[in-house]
């Protein structure tokens, strides 16, 4: 079903490591994912799953220890010339998580936004700069005469649109978005969610979309990594995922998510995601296509579980 | 609920201001609230509703350019507003009311072992030889669910990752015998599924240790299962009040329709989702009538005119909003909030019996 779509990011197989070779610490182990062109791809897990440190490892902020990055088809990972990092560095922008940290406090807005086209490879002019930032801001709806402000006069939700403001200044064509809302209150995350929306259909842009909230990656991503402890457990569809959520990491945390309804949720039954529940010692789990574009990390005792399931959940359907 | 059962706070009135440069900030306006004993109440709001500054309040915890200007606060008999000193509140704080903050990454100390930390509270609020404090802070640490509490004891912070140090901080909190416990945004610095947990912990001491526990939370979501009652707070009032099941299945004022329109959880995929337009009022200024009304498209003109009183929905349901007064025109909630009594959760239930049924055939 991907077929016709085209390929922007490739992760093969990608390993980063931290710390000496007496106490290594391998926070991302051998994950690959392919992000097509004009989707938002999710990424879920909890905090020190190695999230974050893909989606740095993408802009070139980690080093890679093993595997390889291809952003259409080039390696972008190791060692590449200066060219293609300015280039990279453009055409790859990231909003981070929390908008009271993320900006400078002692400079205008004018020129956190514009930071990045100083050190571009064609510095715009004073004129253009401007002009520039004026167009940024009112993207992403707000008002031109905010560039003359500081960072602590905005709100949160406000705050948090000039760093989308400042990634959209550069013309990027893929963004990296780390937890943008989490820090943010229920009532604001919808603003800059439908804000995101809005630019993806406006300017074709690709999202890779982190977070640990699986309620909010239902609305906006197309399909869903779930990574737990650096390895990638499940990766599928959206929809699909929230049909039949295989992997027991999943479900736990389907589980987690609150429901606004005190009756269910007081029954709820919530499930604890046990590692020790696999028996990978004697035959180690591997990444699985379980049906068209669900793939799952499960050895074979597991898969066949996984397909029994699948398939009573078919018979299911149809009864009904 | 029993409308007559016990009132272990009861605030009344309650007026709290700030001064900022000179100009007089009006945080809370007049609030009356009690609070039943072995109850879990949520106060429910955005940032800057005031709601933190309502329970700091009961603590003596206001900034120093904060006051109590009007009301009473009554706890056992006794009137909390009038409080000034250190040396009173302490009689208070921590052994009659005690609070969890936000943050586990800041409320600890970094430089003394955990079990100190909590020995420090048991030291200043019993009388206990401390030859038996050891075993009561590890006997603490064991309810709150950290594995292996001997050796926990006598590590620091850093050791643990964020909800444990937010048992560690529930730890503390309880190791005094509070009658009263606040969470003030308990789970917000963490992971779902770690909110999850410490939810549920926290629901079971509230059993164990006989605590009335106050939340604070922005996230609607969070408190359907923890709460019996739920206090929705906007510009430093109190807007609506009821019995969670109240709230959630007739909410009544504006405000708690689009507090519930806003949770991802009720969206549907393709829709752009609902958000509240506008900020909240400044309260600097006086505020005049229904203070949502400006970010209300369907305010009437006397919402901006003259401030709601209480109109009772049941005995134990009020809200503030002249949309029940019988003059006015009828409104709807929105759609998308109509139909929350018997959501489907996220994972289906079905799926898992399927799996738990495969497994079992192996």
């Amino acid at each position: 079903m991907n077929k016709e779509k085209e390929l922007l990011l490739q992760v093969k197989n990608l390993d980063v490591t931290f710390g000496t070779r007496s106490h290594k610490f391998r926070a991302v182990n051998n994950v690959s994912f392919d992000i097509y062109k004009g989707e938002t791809f999710g990424l879920v897990g909890e905090s020190g799953s190695g999230k974050t440190t893909i989606g740095r490892a993408i802009i070139r902020i980690n080093p890679v220890s093993g595997g390889e990055i291809l952003y259409k088809g080039e390696r972008i990972s190791g060692r590449i010339s200066r060219k293609k990092d300015k280039a990279l560095t453009r055409q790859i922008q990231m909003i981070f998580q929390d908008p009271m940290a993320s900006l400078n406090e002692r400079a205008k807005v004018d020129y956190i936004v514009s930071e990045g086209l100083y050190s571009s490879e064609h510095r715009p002019s004073e004129e253009e700069r401007k002009k520039a930032v004026e167009q940024a801001l009112s993207d992403v709806g707000l008002l031109p005469e905010f560039s003359s402000r500081f960072p602590h006069e905005f709100s949160g939700g406000q705050r948090q649109r000039i760093g989308i403001a400042r990634a959209l200044i550069m013309q990027p064509e893929f963004i990296i978005a780390d937890e943008p809302i989490s820090a943010l209150d229920v009532s604001i995350r919808a603003q800059v969610l439908n804000l995101l929306s809005r630019l993806q259909k406006e300017r074709g842009l690709t999202y890779l979309f982190i977070a640990h909230d699986l309620s909010v990656m239902r609305f906006i991503t197309d399909r869903i990594a779930v990574i737990h402890k650096g390895r990638l457990v499940e990766l599928c569809n959206t929809e699909r995922l929230f049909e039949a959520p295989l992997h027991p990491y999943t479900q736990a945390l389907l589980s987690a998510i609150p429901l606004p309804d005190p009756v269910t949720e007081k029954k709820k039954k919530l499930l604890v995601y046990d590692p020790s529940i696999h028996r990978y010692e004697e035959n180690p789990p591997s990444w699985t296509e379980i049906e068209p574009g669900h793939f799952i990390l499960a050895n074979e005792p597991e898969l066949q579980k996984y397909r029994r399931q699948l398939s009573q959940m078919e018979q299911l359907k149809q009864t009904q | 609920m029993d409308t007559k059962q016990e009132v272990i706070l009861s605030v009344k009135d309650l007026e709290v201001k700030f001064n900022l440069r000179g100009k007089i900030l009006h945080a809370i306006r007049g609030v009356s609230l009690d609070l039943h004993k072995s109850e879990s109440l949520a106060i429910v709001g955005e940032s800057g509703s005031g709601k933190s500054v309502f329970v700091k309040s009961f603590m003596g915890l206001l900034d120093s350019n904060g006051y109590v200007s009007a009301g009473r606060i009554e706890y056992d008999g006794k009137n909390l507003a009038e409080y000034t000193k250190d040396k009173e509140w302490r009689k208070i704080r921590g052994g009659e009311i005690a609070m969890v903050l936000q943050d586990p990454m800041t409320s600890l100390n970094p430089l003394k072992t955990v079990g100190k930390q909590i020995c420090e509270a048991l030291k200043l609020h019993g009388n206990m030889p401390k030859s038996k404090m050891k075993d009561a802070a590890v006997e603490i640490l064991r309810d709150v669910g950290i594995p292996d509490p001997e050796k926990r004891f006598s590590q620091y912070p850093h050791e643990f990752s964020g909800g444990m140090r937010q048992r560690v901080v529930i730890a503390i909190a309880v190791a005094c015998n509070p009658k009263i416990l606040i969470c003030d945004e308990p789970t917000t610095a963490l992971d779902v599924t770690i909110q999850a947990q410490i939810l549920h912990l926290l629901k079971n001491l509230k059993e164990k240790y006989d605590l009335t526990t106050i939340y604070i939370t922005h996230d609607l979501g969070v408190v359907a299962n923890v709460a019996d009652r739920i206090a929705v707070m906007y510009a430093g009032d109190i807007v609506e009040i009821g019995t969670c099941e109240e709230v959630f299945y007739n909410p009544q004022h504006p405000y708690t329709w689009a507090l519930l329109s806003s949770l991802p959880q009720l969206g549907v995929k393709g829709q752009e989702l609902f958000s509240i337009k506008g900020t909240p009022p400044n309260l600097f200024h006086q505020v005049e009538g229904d203070a949502f009304a400006p970010r209300n498209p369907q305010a009437l003109n006397i919402d901006f005119a003259e401030r709601p009183p209480y109109f009772e929905v049941s005995p134990t349901h009020k809200a503030r909003t002249w949309l029940l007064d019988p003059r006015a025109p009828k409104v709807e909630p929105p759609e998308s909030i109509r139909n929350i009594r018997g959501l489907k959760p996220l994972l289906n239930p079905e799926f898992v019996k399927l799996a738990a049924g495969g497994a079992s055939d192996e």
